[in-house]
């Protein structure tokens, strides 16, 4: 605190005050670089810019008019998934373990959520627009897929489950 | 040689009045939105309270949950604020408002909005959240109503402005009070920022809510929605640190840091809370990964703001804190008024709002984002940030602006204090338990006490928010308490006894701030262009590819 006083032209900032704004920056580049090298390199990625539907008429043209499960063979799948106030359809999907399943969620209303529990697919579900995100299930079991955007007065009971089997062979 | 504003100027009664208006309309709304707060935690944790409600018709988790919303987010902060700033602006510029008629009409439509907004809320036609994301149906009168108060607030800033220009000619060459710049920076952004929400009604909503088109396309309008959206967040944040800045340090004892570092702060809020609106719409489709990527990297920009702000603020307190004897290098905090109910709000605000700020980088951080978007943790967060760092400041700034405006002494120091602490310990309780549950991938938005997939695993973190949530009850009670005894009190100062407005002396004499931070056409049209590089692609592209198919749809 130099109570120095000519007048200055730059910031007067004191050496602490300098000190703390490098160590901000510095800080702030590493969270972007680690974001980066997470998105880019290792994959963990966000939905982005998949494809637009009419929501007026997309239950009725495919592949949505037939939603559910597509066996690409090799462990991947796809699956069609459609949202609509207050229920999924399909709302139980059946995969084998180590399956690769790809997403696509619509909406034939309104906004809705597609959160599938203990993995990393989280998409906000809009009429109009498809997302699109993709999981690997190493671990059997039973995974919810929940409505995690306010659809209505029925939106609480909102959800569907994916069931990956132990043994291959079920779908 | 410290410049020193004029504060010696009177503030008229009818001033005193209109600010007093603006803080009445707030904690009203702040009142009634809150009721529902422990109701909705209750609700969670199964104990439905709203079959209690029913007959008054409020029953409706929903309705309640809009109510909430709107009342604390849009009309308490919207009202405190634009009072507050008044107040700054009068006290700080050391002069009445040049055109006063011109700022009546500004509150008066805010409170016509507020009414018309209220109406179909009360009725059920508009139970759509504070966001009314498309194309869930509202009544056309809440699109309209929301509007006016919007316009209400520019129309306020407008008065500022004029006030501004007015100073700026008696005063050649003099530096703007710190307060007033940083008053009027934050009514500048508000204005640009807004414009998102006022095209997504007026293009949108409006029309579809009256049947001129057919429909809305819902990823337009959450980008539109959220232009303003994010930088709503800072027009709630911002007036709470001018009072951190400018204010807190005399209250305690010491004197702003350095003022320049203050005005840059300000500066960089202005140029960079409005082109991050897509950090709220990573998980969603239609928008490029590309744009998204680009507002990742500006958020953490905009973060740099925040943690100068952080030394800055705690750089004045610790001086404060070392001329009334503290010791130590941290021995100095207790040394610190704690006593004094002003005081201790920030204070308390202050650390809740370090954990949120944590927090608030998560959210921020692009991928991370997918654990933890629309799940429970963020209102966790939220109230953290604007249900705390902003209103827990707000109750501070109430506790001497309420005697201000009425000439009552505050009733009393002690049930102050007592709002405080009971705010912090519930939020430190509320808050930890909604981010464990977000964690554990609990949704918002949702009465969890009747959705049939709740595992067992939730169940005493839902019993830990309940608790959080009625203490934080108790707190707004009592503030309500506090603020209606202050204000409709009998007694009054006797002659010669009142509250001083506060206004921070900086430690270096303002004269020597650079001229460049003082000055706002740069730094508006930065801004300008900014917005446009970080927007004007992808918003030109949705536009372009506009479908309004997407009818609106009754919740
Ligand atoms: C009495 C104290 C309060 C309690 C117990 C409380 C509780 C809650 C709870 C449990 C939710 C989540 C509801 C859900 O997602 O289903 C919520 C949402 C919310 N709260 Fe509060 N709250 C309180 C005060 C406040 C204050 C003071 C503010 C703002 C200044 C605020 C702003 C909000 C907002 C904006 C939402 C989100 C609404 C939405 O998702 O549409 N709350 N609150
Ligand atoms: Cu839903
Ligand atoms: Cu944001």
């Amino acid at each position: 605190m130099n109570d120095s006083p000519a007048a200055r032209k730059g910031l007067g900032a004191d050496p602490y005050e300098r000190r703390w704004m490098i160590v901000s920056l510095v800080l702030l580049i590493a969270f972007m670089v680690t974001v980066t090298i997470a998105g880019f390199a290792l994959g963990f990625q966000v939905p982005g810019d998949e494809s637009r539907v009419d929501p007026r008429t997309v239950a009725d043209s495919p592949p949505w008019s037939e939603p559910g499960l597509r066996d690409l063979g090799n462990g991947e799948y796809v699956a069609y998934v459609l949202s609509r106030q207050y229920l999924y359809d399909p709302n139980t999907i059946t995969v084998p373990v180590g399956a690769t399943v790809t997403f696509y969620v619509t909406s034939t209303d309104v906004q809705h959520g597609f959160k599938l529990q203990d993995t990393n697919v989280n998409m906000q579900v809009v009429p109009g627009e498809v997302s699109k995100l993709t999981v690997e299930f190493d671990e059997p079991g039973e995974y919810k897929y929940i409505c995690n955007e306010f659809c209505g007065i029925g939106h609480a009971a909102m959800f569907g489950r994916v069931i990956v089997e132990a043994e291959a062979g079920g779908s | 040689m410290v410049l020193r504003e004029r504060t010696d100027y009177e503030v008229t009664r009818e001033d005193r009045r209109f600010v007093g208006a603006h803080l009445f309309v707030a904690i009203v709304a702040l009142s009634v939105g809150s009721l529902f707060g422990p109701l909705q935690a209750f609700e969670w944790s199964g104990l439905d309270l709203y079959g209690l409600l029913e007959p008054i018709g409020l029953g409706d988790y929903y309705k309640g949950l809009t109510i909430h919303g709107v009342l604390n987010a849009l009309v308490w902060t919207t009202f405190f604020i634009t009072g507050f700033l008044t107040i700054v602006i009068i006290k700080g510029l050391g002069r009445p408002l040049r055109y006063p008629k011109l700022n009546r009409i500004g509150f008066w439509t805010m409170v016509i909005g507020l009414v018309m907004a209220a109406i179909p809320i009360l009725m059920g036609a508009a139970t759509v959240l504070y966001t009314f994301y498309p194309p869930l149906e509202a009544s056309w009168a809440f699109y309209l109503g929301l509007t006016l108060v919007v316009v209400g607030s520019w129309i306020e800033g407008y008065g500022f402005y004029f006030t501004m220009a007015e100073w700026r000619k008696d005063n050649p060459g003099t530096r703007s009070p710190f307060i007033v710049l940083a008053a009027l920076i934050t009514m500048v952004m508000w204005q640009i920022a807004t414009l998102g929400v006022a095209v997504e009604i007026l293009t949108m909503l409006l029309p579809a809510a009256l049947g001129i088109t057919a429909g809305t396309d819902p990823e337009l309008g959450r980008t539109f929605f959220w232009f303003t959206g994010h930088p709503l967040v800072y027009f709630w944040l911002l007036p709470a640190y001018v009072s951190w800045y400018g204010m807190l340090p005399a209250q305690a004892g010491g004197k702003l840091f350095s003022d320049s570092l203050a005005r840059l702060a300000f500066w960089l809020f202005l140029l960079l809370s409005i082109p991050v609106g897509f950090h709220h719409q990573f998980v969603d489709p239609g928008i490029p990964i590309g744009w998204k990527y680009v507002h990742a990297a500006l958020t953490y920009g905009v973060a740099f703001p925040s943690l100068l702000t952080l030394f800055t603020v705690v750089a004045s307190l610790e001086y404060a804190a070392r001329k009334r004897g503290g010791k130590g290098l941290l021995g100095w905090i207790r040394a610190l008024p704690w006593g004094n109910p002003v005081v201790s709000a920030q204070l308390l605000a202050g650390i809740l709002f370090m954990f949120g700020g944590i927090g608030g980088i998560t959210n921020a951080s692009y991928n991370v984002n997918l654990v933890v978007h629309n799940t429970a943790w963020i209102p966790g967060h939220f109230h953290l940030t604007v249900a705390s760092a902003v209103t827990l400041s707000f109750f501070g700034v109430s506790y001497w602006l309420i005697p201000y405006v009425t000439g009552k002494p505050l009733w009393t120091t002690r049930w102050a204090s007592f709002v405080n602490w009971t705010w912090f310990i519930g939020m430190l309780i509320f808050s930890n338990a909604m981010h464990v549950l977000g964690l554990l991938g609990a949704p918002r938005r949702t009465p969890l006490g009747e959705a049939p997939y709740v595992p067992e695993e939730w169940s005493g973190h839902l019993f830990r928010m309940s608790v959080g949530g009625a203490i934080l009850f108790v707190g707004v009670v009592a503030f309500v308490v506090v603020a209606a005894r202050t204000a409709f009190q009998k007694s009054r100062f006797a002659e010669g006894e009142g509250v001083e407005f506060p206004i921070a002396e900086s430690i270096h004499d303002p004269q020597d701030t650079p001229e460049w931070l003082d000055r706002f056409k740069p730094w508006i049209i930065g801004t300008i262009v900014l917005v446009a590089l970080a927007y004007g692609p992808q918003l030109i592209e949705q536009i372009g590819n506009a479908a309004y198919n997407s009818p609106l749809i009754s919740p």
